[in-house]
């Protein structure tokens, strides 16, 4: 991408955007950072940040989910942060401090990414507490991971609900798409290190995607206070279609309702992720 | 609106006469691979373009858009299908039984797209996974994971092209499924790979592919001759 190029072709229909450009030093100044922070990949979403600060326009929309994500990965990193500083990561397995050491990585930098992309419209970091609902969360392994699971779903789910208000917006929705998919991994993989445990007879059956709970509930985790973080993800039905009256992998079966439960994650919206959020929210 | 349904179906009348040709083909192609247990083998000598500008036409608009799913994931249940019936030696029962789920969900998608489109669903594509080892868990997996990788790639890379928020929130619906697959092949290979600088950049954003590129990567796989060109862009 040549910046240079497209300003000079901006400056052919609007011969002020250097003088628009040049007053807000902060957008200026955001090039450059961006350029020296952000992968490649990632310079047309700065750019259009940097273009609608320029012109004095922000989207409302647009910022609310990105401050509402923005919450959710301080959320997750301030969670990991102080995990991974406690005794339930330095008497884990060498495997599990690595995964846990990504996956903290990882969301700091979405944390990192999203705060540039905001700039001076990024809210505040909130102050988070886990124990008032997890007393055990940071000196229990296990109770470490449930959260942990719980976190990575509710990510999931939050991202999958708001991208129709980012619909058609190639830049801030497929962005938002790349962040979703990495929560669905980071969430796979927390699943297989519960069940890895074995502790208990509920961790066994824990599976890298969200499935029917033990006695056909919604929520599969086998922590009762995740509950609202599972709602609605018994739902058999996509689009219209009983997923559970389609053909079967093999002749003359039809879709399980376990498999239909699995093989469809559900969104949740900004109202109800809030709702599990504020436990947290000091 | 009505100008494009028209349009719509004037593609779909004039693709009849094509379906039922490419049918034949198809009939020939299923008799002639009919003894390597339903996968066709690829033609040698088959030439193939590659701008995906002729062939099997997804269509276009949001139809389009999710018939190039639907490709993606019968590709993926035809793989699975194909594992679950010839195991590769050594399958311990934790993974039989991962990939037997795996299947069973990417079979839930195909006849998900399948229902869902209805009259403009595109026929089934014949697939080639001659260049799969189906005895050896080393090549299995390796393939498994291009496939989930790619499903990944392709469905963040096509969602701003769809129109309709109810099938963006679909496509939501299944592509977090397809990392979580994506998590724990890479897991199985090499566990604590879930997630890595191949597969996102420097802010932790997963890589995206447009139909063109991920296309070019699952030809190999992908005896039927697929038309992109009316895809959205």
């Amino acid at each position: 991408m040549d910046f240079i190029k497209i300003l000079k072709d901006i400056e052919t229909i609007d011969p002020e955007i250097t003088d628009r450009l040049n007053p807000r030093r902060a957008a200026i100044k955001n090039i450059t950072s961006f350029g020296s922070k952000v992968a490649l990949s990632s310079l047309p979403f700065a750019l259009g940040t940097m273009f609608k600060r320029a012109y004095g326009q922000t989207s409302n929309t647009v910022n609310d989910v990105l401050n509402f994500a923005l919450t959710l990965e301080y959320l997750e990193a301030d969670f990991y942060t102080k995990g991974n500083a406690s005794v339930v990561y330095s008497t884990a397995p060498a495997a599990a401090q690595g995964a846990l050491t990504q996956i903290a990585k990882d969301e700091n930098a979405h944390v990192a990414f999203l705060k540039s992309v905001l700039g001076t419209a990024a809210v505040a970091k909130p102050t988070f507490n886990f124990t008032n609902s997890f007393p055990t969360v940071f000196t229990d392994y296990a109770t470490y991971l449930a959260v942990a699971q719980g976190l990575e779903d509710t990510g999931v789910r939050a991202y999958k609900g708001q991208a129709p208000a980012l619909l058609g917006n190639k830049v801030v929705l497929t962005a938002a798409l790349s962040i979703h998919s990495v929560e669905a991994r980071h969430a796979s993989h927390i699943r297989q290190m519960r069940r890895a445990l074995s502790t208990s007879g509920v961790t066994n059956v824990i599976t890298p995607w969200i499935s029917l709970g033990a006695n056909g509930q919604a929520n599969d985790s086998g922590v009762p206070a995740l509950d609202k973080t599972f709602a609605g993800e018994d739902n058999k039905t996509q689009g219209g279609v009983d997923i559970t009256t389609l053909n079967g992998a093999v002749a003359g079966t039809k879709i399980s309702a376990k498999a239909a439960v699995e093989c469809f994650d559900e969104p949740l919206t900004m109202a109800a992720v809030l709702d599990i959020a504020k436990q947290f929210i000091v | 609106m009505k100008i494009f349904e028209k349009d719509d179906q004037e593609l779909l009348s004039e693709e009849k006469g094509f379906f039922s040709k490419k049918l034949q083909r198809r009939n020939f192609l299923q008799y002639a691979g009919a003894s390597a247990a339903g996968i066709a083998l690829v033609a040698a000598g088959c030439k193939k373009d590659d701008d995906f500008s002729r062939g099997l036409d997804l269509g276009s608009g949001d139809i389009g858009i999710l018939n190039y799913a639907y490709a993606l994931e019968q590709l993926e249940a035809a793989f699975y299908t194909q594992v679950a019936l010839t195991p590769y030696t050594g399958i311990s029962s934790t993974e039989s039984g991962y990939l037997t789920s795996i299947r069973d969900h990417e079979v839930a998608h195909r006849e998900f797209f399948k229902a869902a489109l209805g009259n403009s669903a595109i026929p089934g594509l014949q697939v080639d996974f001659s260049s799969i080892n189906f005895t050896d868990r080393t090549s299995v997996l390796g393939a498994a994971k291009a496939f989930e990788d790619l499903g990944v790639s392709a469905y963040n890379g096509a969602g701003y092209l769809i129109k309709s928020a109810d099938y963006l929130t679909l496509a939501g619906k299944i592509v977090s499924v397809e990392a979580r697959h994506a998590a724990l092949i890479r897991d199985l290979i090499s566990n604590g790979t879930f997630v890595g600088s191949d597969i996102i950049d420097a802010n932790a954003l997963e890589i995206t592919r447009t139909p063109i590129e991920v296309l070019s990567i699952a030809k190999k796989y992908v005896v039927t001759e697929i038309n992109a060109s009316n895809l959205p862009s």
